[in-house]
């Protein structure tokens, strides 16, 4: 691995690694099972030189700022680095969001350069794409043949011959601004310094380390902050490699794990929770026979592995399960909401580390990551190194508002101060999630602080902390609110805790199901226990990450529902 | 060569089947999500179907944004 502490910038330590490497495989392109592309470290240089070049003499200066909008793929980071080697600063943005929140992020970024994957800026260019941004120029890539480009020029063709000027940046200059989640409205531009990058790049490969030959499967999308520092920036410091696939179906995902050989990955729960999913089916359609034996398997390597994981042993006791995986795979990360222990502590079971994270983009990417020393199901892991944690104001319980403390620590909001003031105090990111540090130095997160709940006997209640005690209820989706929180109108004095549960199709509420609930409300403390449940037949908002939108669900349930119709008695 | 109508009620029939719900209560208009009931993860799982019955490719990006059965229909009969 490239020593990072000797390096300014993003572009300095990603110009030398393509140096030190050139031989190394560092892109794999998948595509249903058919291997479409792979680069190395030094046909990567040579793909990116020329267009850097080209940037440069389209007029991209020091601090031009360059958005980009395209699905994970090699073009991706590509287009990446040229930017940084012309010193310019990177506007990552999601390719999910409708033309009409690209065009608002475009404009509040004041980006003058986008590139664009050819079937979004179909989408863009039809809804009126970049006239009121200060876009000047726009790269498409993968047009096709004959197209109108709407003004654009093709990404592949826009090259130009010589060297590019390297630009060198410094530490605290800009090196992207990253919107964080949450469209509509007022956007969270967070500009993130080299200096920031850099620090969590130590930080997370001081932890979960990658070198030449490992695979990084490339799933989240690139624009999150950890896919860009997981699946970019940390294996190409270290001569690693990144597989990205064209499509994310299922069956694909799977048999890319066993194909590529993958080394980690990065996922949200619900994928997760997928793969626990078929891997049950799996388990439960064997012989008898050989159920039996699994479970002995199983058993004995929880037993073995309790205090260290050992994935050696995992992969003699349990050989089947790991080649399905490929046979490599020594960690899934996972983050972008809570994960539910028993998942986590199956997959740990059999030998195959699901970890826990906590971030946010503000923060750099990762705050806490699982160490595995010893795996843990029911915390989110321990301050990475460099990173200082605190807990604000903490209740009785010792639950407060976490604090964050670090150089990966993002510089401001882009043009907010007033937001950035509210946000970074003294040094310190509060970043609105309430948590607790253990004595074993573990964040155990309880949810989101504009969520809690404090009931008539001062009591603080967080309906995430709820929701764990209903986990794995047969349901498709669930979610506990404040009876306040969906009708505020209503005033205080009957605050009370609702779960609002959307059932799968055909399903309908039996006396079985109304009885789970009911056992499962029994055993929460009095004063977090629900008084009545509601029944919603949409699917629940989720972000990108998959987190439900507490608001915009909270907001359509208010519109479509009136309290005392609405709400069933538990 | 199918026309769209046919293409169309092979779809419905195709996603009637595989998510268990009656045929009747599909309309070419439904948005498939919450008719069916179903996550995106799921709708990845109607397109592979799709692909194999239409003996087609289908690229995900197609399908961005789409969400009722007509269009699903549209975009697949443009590449038949």
């Amino acid at each position: 691995m490239l020593d990072l502490s000797q390096y300014q910038s993003l572009g300095a330590a990603l110009r030398d690694a393509l140096e030190r490497w050139p031989d190394e495989v560092c892109l794999i392109e998948d595509d249903r099972g058919r291997e479409k592309a792979r680069l190395t470290y030094q046909q990567f240089k040579e793909a990116a030189l020329p267009l850097a070049k080209a940037l440069q003499d389209a007029g991209l200066q020091p601090g031009s700022r360059v958005a980009i909008v395209m699905t994970n793929q090699s073009k991706w980071l590509i287009s990446a680095y040229a930017v940084f080697c012309a010193g310019g600063v990177l506007v990552p943005l999601d390719f999910k969001l409708t033309p009409a929140e690209q065009q608002q992020l475009l404009k509040h970024s004041q980006a003058t350069f986008l590139i664009i994957e050819g079937f979004l800026w179909r989408n863009l260019a039809g809804a009126g794409g970049v006239k009121d941004t200060h876009v000047r120029t726009v790269l498409v890539t993968e047009a096709p043949p004959n197209t109108e480009l709407a003004g654009a020029q093709r990404w592949e063709e826009f090259r130009a011959s010589g060297e590019p000027t390297f630009v060198e940046r410094r530490r605290d200059d800009w090196a992207s601004i990253v919107y964080s989640s949450g469209t509509g409205g007022r956007p969270k531009g967070c500009v993130m310094t080299h200096r920031n990058y850099l620090q969590q790049c130590i930080a997370l490969t001081a932890l979960y380390p990658f070198w030449p030959g490992v695979r990084y499967l490339s799933i989240l999308p690139t624009n999150h902050a950890i896919d860009f520092m997981v699946g970019f920036i940390g294996p190409f410091v270290c001569g690693a490699a990144v597989v990205h696939l064209r499509t994310l179906r299922p069956e694909f995902v799977r048999e890319a794990f066993a194909r590529q050989k993958i080394t980690y990955v990065s996922l949200v729960p619900l994928v997760l929770k997928n793969i626990e999913r078929g891997l049950r089916e799996r388990f439960a359609g064997l012989p008898l026979h050989k159920r039996l034996a699994l479970s002995v398997l199983i058993a004995l390597n929880r037993q073995l592995t309790r205090r260290r994981q050992n994935l050696g042993l995992s992969r003699r006791l349990l050989p089947d399960v790991h080649r399905a995986f490929g046979g490599e795979l020594r960690a899934i990360i996972v983050g972008g909401a809570f994960s539910e222990p028993a998942t986590l502590q199956f997959l740990y079971d059999l030998g195959i580390p699901a970890v826990n994270g906590y971030g946010l983009t503000e923060a750099g990417t990762a705050i806490t990551v699982n160490d595995l020393r010893p795996f843990r199901a029911d915390t989110v892991g321990k301050p990475l190194p460099g990173m200082e944690v605190k807990i604000i104001q903490p209740d009785g319980d010792g639950i407060g508002e976490v604090a964050v403390r670090s150089e990966t620590v993002m510089s401001h909001y882009l043009d907010d101060p007033e937001l950035t003031a509210q946000t970074i105090t003294d040094g310190w990111l509060l970043t609105g999630d309430l948590g607790r540090l253990d004595t074993a130095g573990h964040l155990q997160l309880f949810g989101r602080k504009k969520n809690m709940i404090v009931t008539a006997g001062g009591k603080n209640v967080y309906p995430e902390d709820v929701e764990n005690n209903f986990e794995g209820l047969p349901v498709k989706e669930f979610c506990v609110f404040a009876a306040g929180y969906l009708w505020p109108e209503r005033g205080p004095g009957r605050e009370e805790l609702l779960i609002v549960l959307h059932l799968e199709p055909g399903q309908s509420f039996t006396s079985s199901l109304r009885q789970e609930v009911v056992a499962r409300n029994r055993r929460l403390l009095d004063y977090k226990r629900l008084s009545g449940y509601v029944l919603w037949e949409e699917d629940f908002p989720r972000t990108a990450s998959l987190k439900i939108k507490r608001d915009l669900l909270a907001e359509q349930i208010r519109r479509k529902l009136v309290r005392d119709q609405g709400v069933v008695p538990l | 060569m199918r026309t769209m109508q046919q293409t169309l009620e092979e779809i419905l029939n195709l996603a009637a089947r595989h998510f268990n719900v009656p045929r009747e209560q599909l309309s070419p208009d439904d948005d498939f999500f919450k008719k069916l009931g179903i996550d995106s993860y799921q709708a990845l799982e109607l397109l592979t179907r799709l692909e194999q019955h239409f003996n087609i490719e289908l690229p995900d990006y197609e399908f961005q944004g789409v969400t009722d059965f007509r269009t699903l229909a549209e975009r697949i009969q443009s590449r038949l």
